[in-house]
């Protein structure tokens, strides 16, 4: 069967955009980037995949237009809401034993849980004692995580799902209601460093006790998800602990047998030693 | 007839799915050898319950997705909830937790358009009953693939609203009672 013309299109776009900008989507799903490449190419009034192709060469306003397609995901705050419980009640016991913490949140987007585990750590009396590195490839994302500001039609779930995960305070402790918006105090960034970091091209990050990175490989072809486990086993401490999405699992991975399932029901797994 | 060519169903129901997927899925013989994907639009936040109800009443094999997984012949597919399923061209499983589609996540016409990528002329789409629209563009996908759309009955259908959408998103659909969706489908392993 010849292939239909759309798919040599994406793939011919992924690959200009990885040699023009080193953006390295070319080992993503294929489906569910096609799928994002379709609907951008149709909302940025694209005639098609290969006419975006041109802009994004020729016209250096495309990329983060695109990028915004590509990379940025809509989460929640306290997302899962099980899963933060089980940080809080099983994963922070472990964590106080250390004198100083490193917390790494690989694909951070917006910062919805960034700001989650800040609370989370304030909320533990761990906050001072930890640097938090919040990294994703998207600038424009990781401008808004810096800045801090969600509509506020969001804020319901986010308190009922801090709510559901322990919290011990209230989530309006922490923002200020402003035109619509709620704007997240500042001195929850104070222990936070932002950085543009790729998993797919960028090397080991720093000697993390935890490292949360959820539903950001679930996008990645089996070889790029080994590569991305492969840096988290390599950037953990010894019995450091790994946060996975609810439908991520290191079953079939070739690292499956450096990490030990610490709660299997929420996908948090932990380092061996190498 | 043209039964044996079929090498995938995907099937995505809504309000009233539970009782139209009982007139069918348990028809399937065991050694049915097709794959079979199901999108049922469920809350968020309720873990899946739709497998161990459909385990319990189906011959064939019932589980739901997971990411990566190697698509199986005679096996029946449910979505996550809170997750879009896909199917990839190399016939493996993609879940995403891109935004919701048509207020829905999983979404039926995520299914669908993936599914018509991966098997083409080789796939049969079924809307059953539901009261939005998610499915109609993904059904209409799957016969411009050349695959074959059915739709139920709007007439009898618990919610009639999208099969009526999906009749009215592709026009090629043919148009059958539960029942008779179920006799079609469960033949369709007959090479």
């Amino acid at each position: 069967m010849r292939p239909n013309i759309e798919d040599i299109e994406v793939e011919l776009l992924l690959e200009a955009l990885y040699q023009r900008y080193h953006y390295d989507f070319r080992h993503y799903a294929k489906a569910s980037i096609k799928r994002r490449l379709v609907q951008a190419c149709t909302q940025l009034h694209f005639s098609s995949i290969s006419a975006m192709q041109n802009a994004l060469l020729h016209d250096a306003s495309t990329l983060p237009r695109l990028l915004n397609y590509l990379t940025v995901q809509v989460s929640e705050m306290f997302r899962d809401p099980s899963y933060f419980r089980a940080i809080r009640e099983k994963v922070v016991p472990h964590l106080r034993t250390y004198p100083s913490l490193k917390v790494w949140i690989a694909g951070c987007s917006t910062g919805e849980e960034l700001y989650s585990f800040a609370i989370l750590f304030r909320e533990e009396g761990l906050e001072d004692r930890t640097i938090f590195y919040a990294t994703d490839i998207n600038p424009t994302a990781l401008h808004d995580a810096e800045a801090g500001v969600f509509t506020l039609d969001r804020i319901q779930k986010f308190t009922e799902n801090h709510q559901k995960s322990g919290g011990r305070s209230s989530l309006s402790d922490y923002y200020t209601a402003n035109y619509g918006r709620a704007v997240f105090d500042k001195s929850l960034r104070e222990q936070v460093v932002f950085s543009d970091h790729s998993l797919v091209t960028d090397a080991v990050f720093a000697e993390m006790h935890l490292i949360s990175c959820r539903n950001v490989m679930i996008y990645f072809d089996r070889p790029l998800q080994d590569r991305a486990l492969g840096l988290f086993h390599e950037s953990l401490l010894r019995k450091g602990f790994l946060g996975l999405g609810s439908k991520e699992n290191l079953r079939f991975s070739a690292h499956a047998n450096d990490f030990a399932e610490f709660d299997r029901a929420e996908k948090i797994y932990q380092r061996l030693a190498a | 007839m043209t039964v044996g060519t079929t090498k995938a169903i995907v099937i995505g129901a809504s309000a009233g799915a539970v009782e139209a997927l009982l007139t069918i899925l348990p028809k399937f013989p065991k050694d049915y050898p097709i794959p079979v994907f199901v999108v049922v639009h469920v809350p968020p936040d309720r873990s899946n319950i739709l497998v161990p109800l459909f385990e319990a009443r189906c011959k064939i094999a019932v589980k739901e997705a997971e990411d990566k997984e190697p698509v199986v012949g005679g096996v029946v597919y449910f979505a996550p909830s809170d997750y879009h399923m896909l199917v990839e061209e190399d016939f493996t499983i993609s879940l995403s937790s891109d935004e919701p589609v048509n207020h829905s996540r999983p979404a039926i016409d995520v299914l669908f358009e993936s599914a018509a990528d991966a098997y083409g002329a080789g796939l049969v789409g079924v809307v059953l009953t539901g009261a939005n629209q998610d499915g109609a563009a993904g059904l209409a996908t799957i016969a411009e693939a050349g695959g074959t759309a059915i739709v139920e009955d709007p007439t009898g259908a618990y919610s009639a609203q999208m099969p009526t959408f999906a009749l009215a998103a592709c026009p090629a659909a043919m148009t059958m009672p539960i029942e008779q969706i179920a006799s079609d489908l469960s033949v369709r392993g007959n090479a």
